[in-house]
């Protein structure tokens, strides 16, 4: 990644204040460095030239105004990096989070990864501010303010600072190019290395049980021993690069003093500018050796800050314009054709083409064995997956409309369903199943509950975290209630009985056919009882084209 | 604190780059202190003109400390890593090793067992990052203090009270800047922890029910409930950021002050004639040099906290009492047939928590398949593991079985009796690596076709047959290429390979759909035919040429006897 990210700039605008403000402590820095080496060279030559202490009282408390100068400088450097880099990483926090939510299910999968993103990953982004990008700034300020007060001082000392300093950049960039392949093959050796133990450490129990337990340890010193040897081969080569840097930045400093030390044995310049010279040459490299001590302070922010960007680049998947959507309500009816779902991540024979047809006032069951694409086909009628084939039209008051050709949000504002495994809120039961109407007033919530086998539950109580205080059932039942709440004209059901008992299962059933009367439903289910209720039933993931059965109900 | 020093013991190996890397470190810094002093003499001699020889020491040393600096930092920095690679190796290994005894590990009271594959992963970050504490805590600290001292002592040599005001800075610059700005980050981490933790928990809560929210249309709302939160966390990070800056402002002032003195005290000391007029600047600037080394401590008290809670964690596991008690003088297994019976038996993960068994007793003949069936968290695992001797029991004995008499189980090395006893745990681990490698961990010196034998046992060879690699085949982190048949179906393989006399099975058929698990169940019966099996179930009726059913309920156990008809249906 670049020392300074254009799409930073770009998704966090606060970057840009920072940026600045940093220039802008970057040449009070400058004024105090070179203000300093003044002072100091006119206080030492003054004494050594015979003006003793009480000569120095201008001198002295001007110094003390540099020091503390300095001194604010410092603290509002740390302070100000501190308040930019809390606004930037909201601002990136945000984002991130409401495209990672807009990107559905395929994207999420990494959940966790996002979460940690959003937190300690972006958080990471404090050293980058704090420290790297101050100190890039201090790199570009500071060495042209040396240059420009030793100009008129000494030019020979002006002109092998000139021609040394931007020996280091250069060095840094040719260095950095060079070692960045053996660097990666380094952090990635160290990558295995870390996983290898920690299989090692997860898997004692299992090395214990055959006697391996012991012979283990010995394996994990070997490879971390042989770890180090080629490493260390790597690294004598890739730490000459700072070896160079320092000789660069060392010896230069050197020799502008010796040169200093001889022109003023021949009388070329006078002690006060020797001495400026001197205290202001190391002043001009400080900063710039510093940049690459600083940069493993923000290597990991700009990591987190390139997955960022990765996921806010990430296109939203494709939408479509038309918002009136039939009127499921007139002679609905949803009808799918040979529809296929590419799945990434999954290897083997993709699920076959589906034709699935379901129209209002019906209960439709789709069923076969595991991994054929049923909760898949109920995820491209959520809207939630783009199909790879095939086609879902959508119909209603005469009109036919594809499902690839509606406006996600409007489409889903016909639905209501129920997953596998619901997912609730941290909240109330009302709070969970009021989510399907907003506004919805108790009664109705009520009422939504006690229809689906949730009669004795307090509407009041708390959930908990994932809805962990509830049974599964209990989740699964609260999930229906939503559905229920909604009245919406399509109901989309993903094994809505599972792991319930025969009775409340009836009391689930009752509910779905209650919804049926002016609604599609579609069910996804094993249950014999659920599929009794089916005026259709279609079997797919079977080698043949799904069945249509009839079910004279 | 007391951590650190412990951790501190624990690395061995590096101990003598370590100790060059400090010499190297500190000469290097010297070296750059050397710089300025050589040269502000240079400068203030030069000035009175002398001839050019009385300089020639003086140009010889700028030079050589000007070149000395990159080259001795390099070797600082190699001989550094080398020190910290080894201790790592230290680390790792002793970690294993301890691991090993106190297994399964107990965290703290609130974590419970150390087995989540997170705590896990938290402990191997946390042992891993302490190698840090040797190169970049302990070395910079140590080199740095060398040059301290070095350099209080040449400006006190110099002008007494110039050198005595830059000890003062220096301890300024290395105790009380880190100790100012940890204390800052603590009281801004503080009020943060929570503020993250809630956020987090919002980002989770808001990822894991993202299409149910775009559903129901209540995405909206809830990021906007988000940003409050995120809001939250933006002003507590705010408010902190007075305090902050302290530190480094700390750091400047006291540089600023060790130069100031220096002026002051070394002016007056020209003034008294103590001090040669030449060597005033060497007063003033080396304090200024000096505490630019110091300033690279900054980071490395950084990292002290983060580091010692680490230690704190890892000594903490290490801490733990080992699970089993291994006797001083081993007694050797009877001769087979084997068989196991236990009386009394009382157990419990948790030394202080309640027993799990509760006086069980316990009889298996040899060649006998036994079930054992119960609810979950009745103690199966439990009960396995103290036949295994993974964990001593707090009452009770058992005893090994054979045809020339019995042994007491407790009186038996550890390995001993898992030469005899295998276990096919629930969820067995398999192993990033090849399925070969690992079905060779249970007998490292077995024959190809003992391993196809064993595949071929387990129901395997088929599919490995059809694999293009074979038996190289990566499995994938936790057997994730897998599917949980074949999981399970590998760690059997492993169990059969390993070839002990008694095989406990616990849950082998759990996770798995109805199919394959009365396959799986099917084969086991076929492969441990002659051995003396164990299942631990709540499927028997998977098992139905079982000899024995003996229910766990509750810590005990009981004969079971299922009717013909119920045994057969779930």
């Amino acid at each position: 990644m670049k020392p300074l990210d254009p799409r930073l700039l770009r998704y966090a605008k606060a970057t840009r204040a920072h940026l600045a403000v940093s220039v802008l402590l970057g040449l009070c820095t400058a004024a105090l460095v070179v203000a300093q080496a003044e002072l100091l060279s006119r206080g030492i030559a003054r004494v050594v030239t015979g003006g003793g202490r009480s000569a120095l009282t201008t001198i002295l408390v001007g110094l003390a105004f540099v020091v503390a100068g300095r001194a604010i400088v410092a603290w509002f450097q740390d302070s100000a990096a501190q308040r930019s880099s809390a606004r930037v990483k909201s601002q990136l926090r945000g984002q991130l989070v409401a495209r990672a939510a807009a990107l559905g299910p395929d994207a999420t999968a990494a959940r966790a990864e996002v979460a940690t993103l959003a937190t300690r990953g972006i958080d990471a982004l404090d050293g980058y501010f704090g420290q790297y990008l101050p100190q890039l700034v201090l790199a570009v300020i500071v060495p042209i303010a040396v240059l420009a007060r030793l100009l008129p001082a000494d030019l020979t000392a002006t002109v092998t600072i000139a021609l040394t300093l931007p020996l280091i950049p250069v060095f840094m960039i040719l260095v950095g190019k060079a070692t960045e392949a053996s660097n990666a093959k380094r952090w990635d050796a160290l990558g295995r290395l870390s996983h290898h133990f920690l299989d090692v450490v997860t898997g004692l129990q299992t090395l214990k049980l055959f006697g391996r337990a012991k012979a283990q340890a010995e394996s994990v010193r070997r490879t971390t021993d042989r770890y180090r040897t080629t490493t260390m081969a790597t690294l004598r080569i890739a730490f000459l690069s700072s070896l160079v840097l320092e000789l660069i930045a060392t010896l230069s400093v050197a020799l502008v003093a010796v040169g200093v030390g001889l022109r003023l044995v021949d009388g070329g310049i006078d002690l006060r500018t020797g001495l400026l010279v001197i205290i202001l040459a190391p002043e001009a490299y400080l900063p710039l050796r510093q940049v690459g001590a600083r940069y493993h302070a923000a290597a990991d922010g700009l990591a987190a800050a390139e997955r960022t960007f990765a996921i806010l680049e990430t296109p939203p998947p494709p939408n479509g314009t038309i918002t009136c959507v039939p009127d499921l309500r007139d002679r609905g009816q949803i009808r799918i054709e040979g529809l296929s779902v590419a799945h990434p991540g999954r290897t083997g024979p993709a699920p076959e083409p589906t034709d699935v047809t379901a129209s209002l006032g019906e209960i439709v069951v789709i069923r076969g064995p595991s991994g054929t694409g049923k909760t898949t086909l109920l995820s491209v009628l959520l809207g939630a997956r783009r199909p790879a084939g095939g086609t879902v039209t959508i119909s209603g008051g005469g009109l036919h409309v594809s499902l690839a050709d509606l406006d996600v949000a409007a489409w889903r504002t016909h639905l209501a369903w129920v997953d596998q495994t619901p997912y609730l809120f941290h909240g109330t039961v009302a709070d969970n199943v009021g989510l399907a109407k907003p506004g919805a007033d108790r009664a109705a919530v009520r009422s939504a509950l006690d229809r689906c086998g949730l009669s004795s539950m307090d509407a009041d109580a708390p959930v908990g975290e994932g809805g962990r205080l509830l049974s599964a059932g209990e989740r699964r039942r609260v999930a229906m209630a939503r559905a229920v709440l909604r009245r919406a004209p399509v109901v989309l059901l993903d094994e809505p009985t599972a792991g319930l008992d025969a009775e409340t299962e009836r009391e689930v059933l009752a509910a779905v056919t209650a919804l049926a009367a002016d609604s599609v439903v579609i069910m996804v289910t094993h249950r014999p009882a659920a599929i009794a209720l089916a005026d259709r039933v279609f079997d797919i993931g079977t080698r043949s084209r799904p069945t249509d059965t009839m079910v004279t109900a | 604190m007391t951590s650190l020093r412990w951790v501190l013991r624990l690395g061995r190996s590096g101990r003598g780059r370590l100790g060059l890397a400090i010499l190297l470190g500190a000469l290097a810094s010297g070296a750059a202190v050397g710089l300025t002093a050589t040269s502000a003499w240079l400068i203030s001699r030069a000035s009175q003109r002398p001839p050019v020889l009385h300089l020639m020491v003086a140009i010889v040393a700028v030079r050589a400390f000007g070149l000395a600096r990159g080259v001795l930092r390099y070797g600082e920095r190699l001989t550094g890593h080398d020190a910290s690679f080894r201790t790592l190796g230290d680390l790792r290994v002793a970690t294993v090793e301890r691991l090993e005894q106190v297994l399964p590990i107990r965290t703290t009271a609130e974590q419970g067992p150390l087995t989540s594959s997170e705590l896990l992963s938290r402990f191997v970050d946390d042992t891993d990052s302490l190698q840090d504490l040797w190169v970049r805590v302990v070395l910079p600290y140590t080199a740095s203090t060398l040059v301290g001292v070095g350099s209080v002592a040449l400006v006190t040599v110099l002008a007494p009270a110039a050198g005595l005001a830059l000890a003062g800075t220096l301890l300024v610059a290395a105790l009380l800047a880190p100790i100012v700005s940890a204390r800052a980050a603590r009281g801004a981490d503080a009020r943060l922890a929570p503020l993250r933790a809630e956020y987090q928990a919002g980002v989770l809560d808001l990822l894991d029910g993202a299409t149910e929210l775009a559903v129901y249309g209540a995405l909206p709302t809830r990021l906007a409930e988000l940003e409050r939160r995120d809001e939250l966390m933006r002003r507590s990070e705010a408010r902190s950021a007075v305090a902050t800056g302290y530190g480094a402002a700390i750091a400047t002032l006291a540089a600023g002050a060790a130069m100031w003195a220096g002026l002051w005290f070394g002016a007056g000391a020209v003034d008294a004639r103590t001090l040669g007029a030449v060597s005033l600047a060497v007063v003033v600037l080396v304090p200024l040099a000096v505490h630019e080394v110091f300033a690279g401590l900054a980071p490395a008290a950084h990292q002290l906290p983060s580091l010692a809670s680490a230690a704190a964690r890892v000594q903490h596991v290490f801490q733990q009492p080992a699970a089993v008690q291994e006797p001083d003088t081993p007694q050797q297994p009877p001769a087979a047939p084997f068989g196991l019976r236990a009386r009394g038996l009382r157990a419990r993960w948790n030394p202080d928590g309640p027993d799990v068994l509760f006086g069980l007793d316990l009889d298996i003949a040899p060649g006998s398949q036994t079930l054992i069936v119960g609810p979950s968290g009745a103690g199966k695992s439990t009960l396995a593991a103290v036949l295994l001797r993974l964990l001593d029991p707090t009452d009770g004995a058992i005893e090994l079985i054979g045809g020339d008499g019995a042994t007491l189980l407790h009186q038996m090395a550890g390995d001993d009796v898992r030469r005899i006893i295998g276990w096919c745990a629930q969820d067995a681990y398999i192993f990033d690596s090849t399925i070969e490698a690992n079905l060779r961990l249970a007998r490292p010196d077995a024959t190809a076709e003992q391993l196809i034998d064993a595949l071929r046992r387990a129901g395997l060879a088929h599919w490995v047959g059809t694999l293009p690699k074979g038996l190289d085949t990566m499995v994938g982190e936790h057997g994730s290429h897998l599917s949980g048949g074949q999981r399970q179906r590998l760690a059997l393989a492993r169990t059969l390979l390993a070839d002990r006399p008694i095989v406990i099975f616990d849950e082998p058929t759990e996770h798995l759909d109805d199919a394959t698990a009365a396959q799986l169940a099917t084969d086991i019966v076929n492969a441990t035919r002659g051995a003396t099996v164990v299942v631990v179930t709540h499927r028997p009726e998977l098992f139905p040429i079982a000899t024995t059913t003996l229910l766990l309920e509750r810590g005990v156990l009981r004969t079971h006897h299922f009717p013909a008809t119920q045994a057969a249906t779930p």
